[in-house]
């Protein structure tokens, strides 16, 4: 199989170098033409202070300029791109570069001639969305390295909104929810890896069905017990704590350190997750596991409940993401509250090329959009909302398409192990 | 693979257990969830004759009224012989090919696309766009009588289409996973529409607050037979034929048979001198096109004004549907008018009971049935049955990369 495949070989269908230099120089083209044009409005500010910390004034620059300037930067590199054979860490550095010039000239043009951005409030709701994404971004990664396909990740942050807001309006208690929350999560997990890894069922039809069970209970059971009983949906929610000392940071603080428990045990996760996987014996176990199971059982290692253990974390990890949604945010929950979360999470699962930084990454960016689309209506209002609303869409399509293209999972991912 | 896996199932005795068995774990979800049953058995112990009388009450109620509602009333049989109306004995079934009809449509979509190895996710947004191209055809054209209905049909269809097609020159062009695209599109279709329901020069219907298009013209709208809505119709027909012409291609056809091939191994595929890029393309676009008929169907059959909500759960019951009837396409028929057939029982319950049975719980029950039906192994441990060799369902995974 192995040497068939690689004997026959697609046939390059794209130059990556081309595509790539291709998008680069398209966005920087919109950054010139669409945003700097059309910014000629006046003057983008932006507010880098929240109330009760050290007071920095609002900032107020050019917006055309910066666009102008943002765009002949994102042209350098497109060219650099198409010139040079960059090194792989270059080349993610180009990406990084492009995308954040993208962004900061989108700001600029939104904002040209508007109520001034509040750069802390926006930074807080993007990572306040990025948090059930990574969660499950991580989930994800932790079963498919092992070499189980997870689709169910929507249906484990689902059942996890629902458990933790159920189990802290019944017994009144925030920390008692949120471990509810995780264990559904779990539970969710511990489905998907029986009928996967005992009964050797089709990984991506699990998925999917997991996800319409989820579904179909969280809504009957929010109209059988929620609706006709409050007490069992009260609204609950965490605080947010601050971290002393960091939170005074000006900028950086009230951002990163000032947020609820989900955001520390997301940053806890992401790194634990990254140095286990890539830097330990457990994560080459895993990986060894997710690649060439065969092999690795030849040599003593526990292949099934590597993947059982695996997955079940994960449906631990999405259950908390899961719990975020309701007794880390709004607090009630209502039907079809994780809105097809669990299948942004994949996609950026995917688009991080199943690795817990990568995935971090893009799920910032997607959540960073989320919040965009939200924010830029309510101080521009030429700005219709439902177009907005398409940008973290479009820009993954344009990222995945123009930057990312093919991706290689985990070589066993999807397929179960039989002993021979 | 995953084709293998949707295909090769096991028998109809299975599927006929697995569907007895996800009733009977439904049937434990709705006593759980019944507060007098729940009361009688508090006082089982004083009383347990009553706690399983009540449990059986409960129960049977339940899916008794779902049948009712879905393919037979009794009560309308006696009445018929009484001198009512003999029509009336037919509408539950004409109901039910009336909610099976965009269920087929768009299980023959992801079906198509399983068959070249493709997981279609995104009939959601192949939908929307069906039903903007056929809405926008039905009221802002004005055409002769017939030809008007033909040509927003196919509107829909090429509505549809589009998206598909875009998705397929993605994956080919550059690589870009259709599952990633598909999902992200449905979300892009989604705010178009909103978008677009939204501005009275585009598709809102004037001097509206609402998300809602105005209403088709009359003679943009698919016959259906009479009796109170929803009934089947011509749409039911576009349904029946758009499987006999999957059926056909998938068969019958060198193009079919490539998208087969390429399901089954794009590098054997490759070898073999077939345009892997091409076929993937091609079987989107059809994917696509059927999800659009989809949207046909109901913007002109049972609704005839597009709204904000109108999109439904078509896109993902395609999937469940096409999972469920194998990917073959008579079986998505079948699946098809199952789940249309569910659909219509549970709204039928949920108002008999005023609500104390929750319309979800169709949805609870179609995962079980696609659930067991995909796990062979369990509901041969469950009933006991010996293992037969090679029903094909174990072992049979593909993952992200092939």
């Amino acid at each position: 199989m192995t040497t068939l495949t690689a004997a026959v070989r697609a046939p390059l269908t794209a130059d990556r170098k081309w595509l790539a230099t291709g998008t680069f120089a398209f966005l920087g083209v919109i950054d010139v033409l669409i945003f700097g044009l059309l910014a000629h409005k006046g003057d983008a500010g932006f507010v880098l202070s929240a109330s009760g910390t050290i007071h920095i004034p609002v900032i107020k620059v050019p917006a055309a300029a910066i666009c102008y300037v943002l765009g002949a930067l994102t042209i350098a590199i497109a060219a650099l791109r198409g010139t040079f054979d960059l090194s792989q860490t270059q080349k993610r550095w180009a990406i990084a570069g492009v995308l954040v010039f993208f962004l900061v000239a989108l700001l600029c043009w939104a904002d040209a001639g508007a109520i001034p951005l509040n750069i802390i409030g926006m930074g807080q709701g993007a990572l306040a969305s990025s948090i059930p994404l990574i969660l499950g971004a991580l989930a994800g990664c932790l079963s498919e390295r092992s070499g189980v396909i997870n689709i169910a990740i929507e249906g484990q942050l689902l059942f996890g909104s629902f458990t933790a807001a159920i189990v802290a309006s019944a017994f009144g208690g925030l920390w008692v929810g949120l471990v509810a929350g995780s264990l559904a999560g779990g539970l969710v997990g511990l489905l998907l890896a029986v009928f996967a890894i005992t009964f050797l069922m089709d990984q991506i039809i699990l998925g999917v069905v997991l996800n319409v069970l989820a579904l179909g209970m969280t809504d009957y059971l929010y109209d059988r017990l929620m609706a006709q009983n409050p007490n069992y949906n009260t609204g609950v929610s965490f605080g947010s704590i601050r971290i002393p000392g960091l939170a005074d940071i000006p900028v950086i603080g009230p951002i990163f350190f000032d947020s609820t428990i989900f955001l520390y045990i997301t940053y806890v996760a992401v790194i634990a997750i990254q140095v286990a996987l890539f830097s330990t014996r457990w994560g080459l176990r895993v990986r060894a596991v997710g690649e060439h199971p065969t092999a690795a059982d030849t040599v003593g290692i526990p292949v099934l409940w590597i993947r059982y253990r695996n997955v079940i974390l994960g449906g631990l990890l999405a259950g908390i993401g899961g719990a975020f949604l309701t007794v880390g945010s709004v607090g009630s929950f209502n039907p079809d509250i994780s809105s097809g979360f669990g299948y942004i999470a994949l996609a950026a699962l995917i688009f991080g090329r199943w690795t817990p930084l990568g995935s971090l990454a893009a799920a910032l960016l997607f959540g960073f959009s989320l919040e965009l689309a939200l924010v830029l209506p309510t101080v521009n209002p030429v700005l219709p909302p439902a177009i907005m609303n398409m940008a973290p869409y479009v820009a993954t399509i344009i990222a995945v398409a123009g930057l990312v293209g093919k991706v290689r999972a985990p070589a066993a991912d999807g397929q179960p192990y039989v002993k021979a | 693979m995953i084709i293998e896996a949707v295909t090769q199932g096991s028998s109809t005795v299975m599927t006929i257990l697995s569907i007895f068995l996800a009733l009977v774990v439904g049937g434990i979800l709705i006593l759980f969830t019944d507060p007098i049953v729940t009361k009688a058995w508090s006082s089982f112990f004083s009383d347990p004759g009553n706690a399983l009388a009540q449990s059986w009450d409960s129960v049977s109620f339940a899916y008794s009224q779902m049948f009712e509602g879905a393919i037979l009333n009794p009560s309308t049989v006696s009445a018929a012989f009484h001198g009512g109306s003999i029509a009336a004995i037919f509408y539950p079934l004409s109901a039910t090919c009336a909610q099976a009809t965009p269920l087929i449509l768009t299980g023959l979509s992801v079906a198509i696309a399983f068959r070249a190895g493709l997981f279609n996710i995104g009939a959601a947004g192949q939908w929307v766009g069906g039903a903007i191209v056929a809405t926008w055809l039905g009221f802002g054209v004005s055409l002769p009588i017939v030809i008007h209905v033909i040509v927003c049909v196919i509107g829909g269809f090429v509505g549809g289409a589009a998206i598909g097609w875009f998705v397929g020159l993605l994956k080919a062009k550059t690589g870009a996973h259709e599952v990633i695209v598909t999902i992200m599109l449905n979300y892009v279709m989604y705010d178009l529409l909103s978008y677009l329901l939204s501005h009275p020069a585009m598709l809102q219907q004037p001097h509206q607050t609402n998300q809602i298009a105005p209403f088709i013209a009359n003679d943009a709208n698919l016959p259906h037979v009479g009796g109170p809505a929803p009934q089947a119709g011509v749409g039911f027909l576009i349904a029946v034929a758009a499987a006999a012409a999957c059926a056909w291609l998938l068969s019958r056809s060198t193009t079919g048979f490539q998208f087969r091939t390429v399901g089954a191994s794009p590098s054997a595929a490759r070898s073999a001198g077939i345009n892997v890029e091409k076929s993937w393309i091609w079987v989107m676009l059809l994917a696509g096109g059927l999800a659009g008929l989809s949207a046909a169907t109901v913007v002109q059959g049972t609704n005839t004004q597009l709204t904000f909500n109108s999109y439904g759960t078509y896109g993902p019951d395609g999937i469940t549907v096409a999972l469920l009837g194998r990917a073959k396409p008579w079986g998505t028929v079948l699946a098809g008018l199952l789940f249309g057939a569910l659909h219509v029982g549970g709204t039928y319950v949920a108002g008999a009971t005023l609500n104390q049975v929750p319309d979800d719980i169709v949805q609870v029950l179609e995962g079980l049935i696609v659930l067991f039906v995909a796990a062979p192994a369990l509901i041969r441990a469950v009933f006991r049955l010996r293992a037969t060799s090679g029903t094909g369902m174990e072992a049979a995974a593909k993952g992200w990369n092939g």
